[in-house]
């Protein structure tokens, strides 16, 4: 690089203008796609916090969700009976048998919208085994009655979800006692109650939806899965740690996000391109006897062909900051959408990553190198005595 | 000693499927310090001959040997290093980078030699010195006046301290008392820098200070 760098950056001060509609061009697109990859990665943040490396989850095989899964009440029991599984002090196995089903409630703030909300019966153990779970407002629903206590994100996303309402689902009407807070994980999008009292509200008898285990340590997982396994009374379910559970659930989301937004984002950064290319071409129109002069004086092509690329490439790393900064700011914002996996409302924050911001970074840098490279090509390729003819 | 010799030299441009002569069978020699003129119409071709002498073009037929080098058979790196070590510019409008100051206008050849900073800053400040613009070191071209901008770009061509000065109507765009003063300073170049000047100028004043005039006409010397 000969040519002096402030050169380079003396002349996109000068045209102040045209520089700035590049760079808030390139800066949108950058936000966008930023904030893409920023709802992906909140949606497979919050799923996989969701799951704890330290339980298991047994479902149907094959299926994706709690929500199609179903275990009889005989195989449940012969689940409790594998020797890894850890012990409660009182001699009980370390399990939580849950059901869970799907509610309709209306939006806060849609009018005549409903909203899949995820409904899951506990057992006592169910608390313990997520341990990063408080009941922060109200209080804990009575075991045995038709209590319930819904998540954080519910009461900010659903009508008639505060503490002393009452719930009409499954036959009944459902008092909510208090609030919980499970520290921005999935189950924050969850109503939970009793299981018994669910089971009998959503015609669960003898069968749940999944069961939740702790094994006696974590690395007794293969040694479970292997009893598990060799009994050919549970042939019909499958186990699996409840992190790689959840992790798996928010793969297709993630991807379906990334895809999608992708797709649209490249479409928009050709418009961003086709900008940085004009303003580029101006650029070159504009400077073709300091092209020729720089040439005269010894500078060679690829001296000139770099000069206006890093120009290109300045601008487009601009906006690439710029549309980042302001797609930092998306982590402030709550959103939701319905889980494939759950088909229940998922409330997750936008989440920024390092990989997110070198990805944007290049993308920038791309669209930069696309949209400077014809012009700049185009300045280094100036016959010396056609542009000085051009004065 | 010639420093330049252009020996039987053809140059032709294509416009479509026609070839338009605009050199015909050029022969010159320059000495060294010798201050050449070169005069003619418009369109005689003077212009072009100096773009060929200063390796900014290259012949159709013929060699053109400076200081030792045909310049005619080197390739475009070759050329671009050659000028950058043997040849200063002055052109009609001055041609200095408007971005830059006048510092860093004559700056600019040097950053291509392998000088270090402050080296490169000790040759600016000769340079600027010798024509009077020491004071002016940190002035945007806008903010100089026409023959001052020319003074720049003549401390811009020397700085590198080359065999051979061109100058393509060095006095054209300037009033008659900056005319005068630039041509002062391309004769004070030529007697106490011993610097080769070759000039093309329409200019009868201009080509009073010069050694040598050759005159051109339709691609030919008359």
């Amino acid at each position: 690089m000969k040519i002096p760098l402030k050169y380079i950056v003396r002349n996109l001060r000068t045209r102040k203008l045209t520089t700035a509609l590049t760079v808030t061009g390139i800066s949108l697109v950058v936000f966008v796609f930023a904030a893409v990859l920023m709802m992906a990665h909140g949606i497979q943040k919050t799923l996989v916090q969701t799951g704890s490396d330290e339980n298991v989850i047994v479902l149907r095989k094959a299926a994706t969700a709690e929500i199609t899964s179903i275990i009889m009440q005989d195989q449940a029991n012969v689940v409790q009976t594998i020797p890894s599984i850890s012990k409660l002090p009182n001699g009980k196995p370390f399990i939580s048998n849950e059901i869970v089903a799907i509610i309709n409630l209306p939006y806060s703030q849609k009018e005549n919208g409903l909203g899949n909300v995820t409904v899951r019966g506990v057992a006592p153990e169910g608390f313990q085994l997520r341990s990063n779970l408080n009941v922060t407002a109200g209080r804990m629903f009575t075991w045995g009655s038709r209590e319930i206590v819904v998540g954080s994100s519910i009461k900010k996303r659903f009508k008639g979800t505060n503490i002393g309402d009452k719930v009409k689902f499954g036959g009944d009407e459902w008092s909510i006692v208090g609030s919980f807070d499970a520290g921005g994980n999935g189950f924050d999008s969850e109503i939970w109650g009793d299981q018994i009292q669910l089971a009998q509200a959503f015609g669960y008898t003898g069968a749940y939806s999944s069961l939740l285990i702790r094994l006696n340590n974590q690395n007794s997982f293969a040694q479970f899965q292997e009893e598990f396994n060799k009994d050919l009374r549970l042939q019909t379910l499958e186990v699996k740690r409840e992190k790689k559970f959840y992790e798996e659930q928010s793969e297709d989301m993630a991807l379906f996000i990334r895809i999608l937004g992708i797709a649209v984002t490249v479409i928009f950064s050709l418009g961003a391109m086709i900008g940085a290319m004009i303003t580029m071409y101006a650029a070159v129109s504009n400077r073709t006897v300091e092209i020729g002069t720089l040439r005269a004086l010894g500078f060679r092509r690829m001296n000139v062909l770099t000069a206006f690329l890093i120009e290109s490439l300045s601008i487009s790393l601009f906006g690439g900051m710029i549309g980042l900064f302001l797609a930092s700011f998306l982590q402030f914002f709550d959103i939701s959408m319905i889980n494939f996996g759950s088909f229940a409302e998922l409330a997750f924050k936008f989440s920024l990553s390092p990989s997110i911001i070198l990805n944007s970074f290049i993308f920038s840098v791309m669209m930069g190198f696309v949209g400077g490279f014809l012009p700049s090509v185009r300045a280094s390729r100036l016959k010396i005595v056609n542009a000085l003819r051009s004065s | 000693m010639s420093i330049v010799n252009v020996k039987n030299v053809f140059k032709s441009y294509w416009r479509d499927s026609m070839e338009i002569p605009v050199l015909r069978n050029i022969s010159i020699e320059v000495p060294e310090g010798e201050f050449l003129g070169l005069m003619g119409p418009s369109g005689s071709g003077k212009t072009t001959l100096l773009n060929l002498i200063a390796g900014i073009d290259q012949p159709t037929k013929g060699s053109i040997v400076v200081a030792g080098t045909d310049v005619a058979k080197l390739n475009e790196s070759q050329l671009a290093k050659w000028r950058a070590q043997n040849v200063g510019f002055v052109f009609q409008f001055y041609n200095l980078l408007p971005v830059l100051t006048a510092f860093e206008n004559v700056e600019l050849p040097l950053l291509l030699s392998k000088l270090s900073k402050k080296e490169r800053k000790e040759h600016v400040e000769f340079a600027l010195k010798v024509v009077g613009l020491e004071d002016r070191i940190k002035h945007y071209p806008k903010q100089l006046s026409g023959g001052q901008e020319q003074r720049v770009a003549i401390a811009r061509a020397i700085v590198t301290d080359p065999t051979l000065l061109i100058a393509d109507e060095p006095t054209g765009d300037l009033d008659k008392t900056s005319a005068e003063e630039i041509l002062k300073l391309l004769v004070q170049l030529n007697t106490d820098f011993k610097k080769t000047i070759v000039m093309v100028t329409h200019d009868p004043r201009a080509a009073e200070r010069a050694h040598t005039i050759k005159h051109l006409d339709k691609g030919e010397l008359t």
